[in-house]
């Protein structure tokens, strides 16, 4: 079948039904001056040979750094089967497919992803995934709007040491329907997100917390504490986690005396390769008596007429499709292939890889900063304990560091300077599995030899 | 299949019914025929007590395996109270529209405006008129 909406001759059909000539005629009231016109500036179109070239020599410019950079997107191992299955012709698909209950399989894949990604963040419901982890938090805010039905403020805590991408995002989604953001300041000492800096909102009408876990710099917050408060004065509790982590640390189902309201995320550490940005995929989990103002798809399943199991999509009703402008979100999709790449990668992996993943991605990042302090005296800027990355201190601006790093085919790191001016010169560094001794030894000796040159004035 | 219309109560053209309490509150919910075009009901949400709404605002929703559809108020007042058992046993509005099947009452509403309602001879010629 032939995706072409219109054929001339059904044009022609349609315009003589209604008495016009030309399409053009339809759109006479639209006056000149608001015309978009002919596109400018694109140029004729090129060859598939010339389109290849042109790919190879782009990818060849990006070349293959050892790379120190996380700040939300994380290398990882990925184990070679994970793609190989991903690409196969059954699997291989960007979407939900249409006349879902068709496909099985690919609904069977969205329940198992379901089903790991609620039982890794400890809650009782999944969706089949987002578009990534920042837009995954916009959403989560507009779910908690709806979901509280007492709060009226439609007012969002979010702290500073949230991922500034994702703070940006949450605001251009979500700032223009009411919701407005407050920022929480962190801690400068330790780098957590102090109750103290919560007081002021005591007695007001809060909608909703959030609570990043890694925060944006690494360290881990004290989430018994910050989901307890938020519990304590009447506001839902939005988690923001690195899948990755919780193979060691504690669920968000599980902080503070009644776990979290909703858990969202970015998915790209669980078998999404790095590459120039995305595509990368978000994950949200709620507890059931939330899950009618979840966003995206659910997939349940269920048995036959003969008793057989099968799988549907279900709770519908919250989507675009039937509640129109009602709908929960204008998400009626999901992110299908990466999220069949994390299901296989978690199945490959299983609870224990994942959890060596984790804990080397820690022991390596505590190793670099201790060579850090050895080769250069670079000191971490928090005090706070750490997951898989560090902020340290500089002594002149992160990115003349970073440009030199370049020149010697390392990625040395995220600058802060352009979302956090105030903590001066620091650098953002993360070192997962795949560094080895050697990597963590080239990265303190080539950052000691960056730093002797001297500064400039 | 023709639908139980009590003889009464009061009805709007959206299809909820509205029936006068003895202390002046009214309760809505919606009719046999709404039920049944509907089919098995999984889910209802009822107004919060307390909230001020106007005559044709989308207040409830209801939503059975087919569709899920608002409830319009048929009357200005405010929500004095809510069924809270449509909680656990939303079927309740198929097996028990005008019963316990109700959605939520309302208090401060105008009795003029209750008389301006269809009555039922007048939703039962309406739903013969709009019967495919």
């Amino acid at each position: 079948m032939a995706f072409i909406p219109h054929t001339p001759d059904d044009v022609r059909t349609m315009l003589a039904a209604i008495g016009v000539g030309t399409i053009e005629q339809l759109f006479e009231e639209i006056p000149a001056t608001l015309r978009a016109g002919e596109l400018t500036g694109i140029p004729p179109a090129a060859s598939e040979m010339e389109i290849g070239r042109l790919m190879s020599d782009r990818a060849a410019a990006d070349g293959c750094p050892l790379n120190f950079i996380g700040a939300g997107a994380y290398e990882h191992h990925i184990p070679a089967a994970v793609w190989a299955i991903t690409t196969r012709g059954e699997i291989y698909s960007a979407y939900t497919p249409y006349q879902a209950e068709a496909s099985q399989g690919t609904l069977q894949t969205i329940y198992e992803y379901q089903t790991m990604i609620a039982s890794l963040t400890g809650m009782q419901v999944s969706n089949a995934s987002l578009y990534d982890g920042a837009s995954a938090l916009a959403e989560a805010c507009l779910m908690a709007v709806r979901a509280h039905r007492r709060s009226k403020s439609a007012r969002i805590l979010m702290p500073r040491a949230v991922n500034p991408t994702y703070r940006r995002c949450a605001s251009a989604i979500a700032g223009n329907q009411q919701l407005s953001f407050e920022e929480v300041a962190f801690d400068p000492a330790s780098g957590q997100t102090p109750l103290d800096a919560l007081r002021r909102y005591e007695g007001e009408d809060v909608t909703a917390l959030v609570i990043q876990q890694p925060n944006f710099f690494g360290v881990l917050e004290e989430v018994d504490a910050l989901a307890d408060w938020g519990q304590r004065h009447g506001a839902l509790l939005i988690a923001v986690v690195n899948p990755t982590s919780l193979a060691l640390l504690k669920p968000p189902g599980e902080w503070g005396e009644r776990g979290v309201d909703i858990v969202v995320g970015e998915g790209q550490p669980l078998g999404v390769p790095l590459a120039g940005g995305g595509p990368y995929f978000g994950f949200m989990t709620t507890r059931m008596e939330h899950v009618r103002q979840m966003p995206g798809r659910i997939v349940g399943r269920t048995v036959d007429l003969d008793g057989r199991p099968g799988y549907t999509l279900t709770l519908q009703a919250r989507e675009q499709h039937i509640r129109r402008s009602k709908a929960t979100s204008n998400i009626c999709t999901n992110q299908g292939l990466l999220m069949s790449a994390a299901t296989i990668y978690l199945s490959l992996m299983g609870p224990r890889g994942l959890e060596l993943a984790a804990s080397a991605s820690m022991a390596r990042t505590a190793e670099l900063v201790a060579a850090l302090d050895k080769a250069a005296g670079l000191r971490p800027v928090f005090s706070g304990p750490r997951f898989h990355e560090a902020l340290v201190r500089l002594d002149r601006p992160a990115c003349v560091v970073l440009d030199e790093f370049a020149r010697r085919g390392i990625a040395g790191g995220f600058d802060v300077a352009r979302d956090y001016p105030e903590l001066g010169h620091a650098l953002l560094v993360c070192a997962t599995e795949t560094k080895t001794d050697a990597d963590i030894a080239t990265y303190a000796a080539t950052i000691a030899d960056i730093l002797r040159a001297p500064r400039a004035a | 299949m023709s639908s139980n219309v009590p003889a009464e109560l009061r009805y709007t053209k959206s299809h909820e019914w509205v029936r006068r309490n003895p202390d002046g509150s009214v309760t809505v919910g919606i009719t046999d025929h709404a039920q049944h075009a509907l089919g098995d009901i999984v889910f209802a949400e009822a107004p919060d007590a307390g909230r001020a709404v106007a005559a044709g605002e989308a207040c409830a929703v209801v939503e059975s395996v087919k569709a899920a559809s608002d409830v319009y108020s048929p009357l200005a007042g405010e929500v004095a109270g809510a069924n809270a058992a449509l909680g656990e046993t939303p079927e309740l509005i198929n097996t028990d529209p005008y019963g316990a099947g109700w959605l939520f009452t309302l208090k401060a509403v105008d009795a003029a405006a209750v008389d301006a309602l269809l009555d039922a001879a007048a939703y039962d010629a309406f739903l013969e008129e709009t019967a495919e």
